[in-house]
């Protein structure tokens, strides 16, 4: 059988040790996490983790039913097979050596995101999308040179009906 | 009302209607044997507190209540571990209560910390660590709520000793209501119908029952089901007493140590009704060719136990009682034609494979632990309460002790615990005083507890010990001599106290037979004797468990002598 990404997001409990408990459940199975980004939803006791994992169908299910299982999971929702809004957000630092900087702003301009940081030598650009858009400018930043990349995990919502 | 969280603790306990706390005390949960002191909850010190939570599980067990068990912090905690991961393993209702050094402390690496909400996380059904004595009241509620509802299991409340000491003003809590939380209890009944269609074409159905029928007290609705549909029955190892080992439906337990022609039919049905079971290793054997020519329907209530091993082409989640009570009454408003004429073919298929006589054995000049287990069947009559520790002694325990009803067969399935048996023996002797509770042991598990004697003792505990000592790690040797060509790496126990004489240091009797001839005579002294006693039965040194499927093979590849 063949093994896919599936987005999962999941309501919790907003409580210590409940993300524990779930990267716990995925280690302890040996399921695998590709991302996890978790926060606090408009709702104070309740916490939004979106998940990206992978695996064959009965793997799958099999996270699912277990994510269910734990007292502090309230709603568990696949969003893959779905229609949904995804995005991940990083933050690149380049080498910004003067012959550089006017070719990093034109790819900054092109993909629509920022510059937040500016030294002598470094830009920091902030960029948001989805993964083919940012490894669509890593690929364009890596010859420039980059220093460093901070990255976070999908982040995703379901696209309500029109 | 001010109360303290101690008091607050033992009023919520009383409330839930416990009356016997299995704990072994320390400097975090001083203040809670202090309280506990001016109530009527009886306490059974034990000596380790692995001993502690085995009891409270035994406990369980027997009486179908939930088990309790206190103990203080950092070692206190740790050593409760295996009996948590035990009981999760077997869906044990269990509440383990564990002191934590004051909050303040918590982090600093203080004297007897440690974090066992963290590493008891994979082996609880629910766990806490209780931040504020105004909390605590709902805290109880819920964790034994969840302990006994839906799949049970263990749930461990970590009180820290500030939480215990400070006082503040009671409210009761109210109805427990947990959004995150809700056990299907009714199946859907569109899947019954399946079932019942499923069971007008089948011509080789068997039923699979496990420890869920236990759990869930379906054990009159199983009967029903399977001699009106007239389904022959096998259990697993936990499912032992779910279905009565004397009716001539009964095929015998499945599995690794199943019975031969338990095993021969699983390969040969055409529709297997799984119920209360996870198809565990131990029973399926090699997964993609069991019951290979069978649609299988699984009851349980827990999802996940559902096309977590083996495919299913019928899923039902619920309560195994609820769901069988709705099946009983679909099956006498359905046609099914005439059963006993449809089955016989079957039926006459599968007494042919009784006659493969795969529990036979010779009792010569050396005892065969396999007698012993008869004889005290016998002598018994099959009404005691019997605890294993695990091993051989185990195996034989589960195929000759001949199991009628439910909670009467308490062993530490899923987890496999040696030193299980003694401190659950204790816990069920506890929770029925009235009956003979025997624990089956071995030589090398026996000693793994043997300190519980004391505990038996001091309680005035009349629990029985059969020791089948053939001076080895008998099931590590047997994997050994098969399969890894006699090499006896480590399972010779070449020390080992003398029972008798141990038994006696404790202030309780010892009794011992070498010869077969003294094996009846040394069970019924023993069995009649107050108190506690061991039996020592010094039996054939290098006797095998069988019939025996090697593990990972298909479960027809059977080893029978």
């Amino acid at each position: 059988m063949t093994e896919e990404k599936h987005i999962l997001s999941i309501l919790v409990d907003n409580q210590p040790g409940v993300l524990s408990r779930i990267s716990g459940l995925f280690s302890g199975r040996g399921f695998n996490i590709e991302s996890l980004c978790v926060a606090e939803t408009i709702d104070p006791n309740i916490s939004r983790l979106t998940i990206v994992t992978k695996g064959n169908m009965p793997v799958v299910e099999q996270i699912k039913k277990q994510l269910n299982k734990l007292i502090n999971v309230i709603k568990v929702h696949e969003l893959t097979g779905s229609k949904y809004v995804h995005r991940e957000m990083a933050l690149i630092k380049v080498n910004a050596k003067q012959e550089n900087r006017a070719e990093i702003l034109r790819i900054v301009d092109i993909f629509r995101c920022k510059v937040v940081d500016v030294g002598l030598d470094h830009y920091t650009i902030e960029v948001t999308g989805d993964e083919g858009k940012m490894e669509a400018i890593l690929t364009l930043l890596r010859p420039i040179g980059i220093k460093e990349i901070a990255k976070t995990g999908t982040i995703a919502l379901f696209r309500e009906p029109k | 009302m001010e109360l303290s969280g101690a008091q607050i603790l033992m009023k919520m306990l009383m409330e839930e209607g416990v009356d016997t706390i299995f704990g072994f005390p320390g400097g975090a949960v001083i203040d809670i044997y202090d309280e506990m002191a001016r109530t009527d909850i009886k306490h059974i010190l034990v000596r380790h507190e692995q001993g502690a939570v085995h009891a409270a599980d035994g406990y369980a067990r027997a009486s179908g209540r939930v088990g309790v068990c206190l103990v203080t912090s950092g070692p206190g905690a740790t050593n409760t571990v295996t009996g948590i991961a035990s009981a999760y393993m077997d869906s044990i209702p269990i509440v383990v209560i564990t002191g934590q050094v004051p909050s303040h402390l918590i982090g600093n690496d203080a004297f007897q910390e440690v974090d066992i909400v963290g590493i008891t996380r994979p082996c609880v059904k629910h766990n806490y660590l209780v931040q504020n004595t105004n909390d605590l009241a709902r805290i109880i509620k819920e964790a034994f709520y969840i302990a006994r509802s839906g799949r049970p299991g263990p749930v461990l409340i970590d009180i820290p000793k500030d939480v215990v000491n400070t006082k503040v003003v009671f409210k009761e809590p109210g109805e427990i209501k947990l959004k995150s939380y809700n056990p299907t209890y009714s199946p859907n009944m569109k899947q019954l119908y399946k079932i019942i269609d499923l069971l007008k074409t089948a011509r080789r159905p068997m039923i699979f029952a496990g420890g869920g029928v236990i759990l869930s007290g379906a054990y009159k609705e199983l009967a029903d089901f399977a001699r009106k549909a007239q389904i022959p029955v096998t259990t697993s190892l936990m499912g032992l007493g779910a279905f009565p080992a004397t009716d001539p439906l009964w095929l015998g337990m499945i599995g690794m140590h199943g019975t031969y022609r338990s095993n021969m039919s699983t390969a040969a049905c055409d529709l297997m009704i799984a119920i209360g079971v996870r198809f565990d290793d131990r029973v399926t054997g090699k997964t993609d060719i069991f019951a290979s020519q069978a649609k299988i329907v699984h009851i349980d209530i827990d999802p996940t136990s559902i096309r977590k091993n083996i495919p299913v082409s019928t899923p039902v989640v619920g309560d195994c009682k609820i769901t069988l009570e709705h099946l009983n009454k679909l099956m006498a408003e359905a046609d099914l034609g005439n059963l006993k004429e449809k089955r016989s073919g079957w039926l006459h298929q599968i007494k042919g494979w009784k006659s493969a006589g795969s529990l036979n054995y010779n009792q010569k000049d050396i005892i065969k632990p396999q007698y012993v287990i008869e004889k005290l069947y016998e002598l018994t009559r099959g009404e005691a309460v019997i605890t294993t520790e695990v091993g051989q002694n185990q195996m034989w325990a589960a195929q000759y002790y001949h199991f009628d009803k439910p909670g009467h067969f308490i062993t530490s399935g899923g987890l496999g615990v040696m030193g299980f048996g003694l401190p659950a023996a204790i816990g069920a002797q506890v929770a029925c005083p009235d009956k003979i509770v025997v624990d089956i042991a071995g030589d090398g598990s026996i000693q793994m507890n043997i300190q519980e004697m004391a505990t038996a003792v001091q309680y005035c505990l009349p629990v029985k010990i059969v020791i089948l000592n053939n001076g080895y790690l008998g099931m590590v040797r047997q994997w050994q001599e098969l399969f890894y060509d006699k090499r006896y790496s480590c399972t010779c126990m070449e020390h080992a106290p003398d029972f008798v004489k141990l038994a006696e240091a404790y202030g309780a009797k010892g009794l011992r037979a070498s010869k077969p001839e003294e094996v009846e005579e040394v069970l019924s002294k023993g069995l009649s004797t107050d108190g506690p006693v061991i039996m020592d039965f010094r039996v054939e040194r290098e006797e095998c468990v069988y019939p025996m499927v090697p593990a990972g093979a298909p479960i027809t590849e059977m080893l029978l002598v």
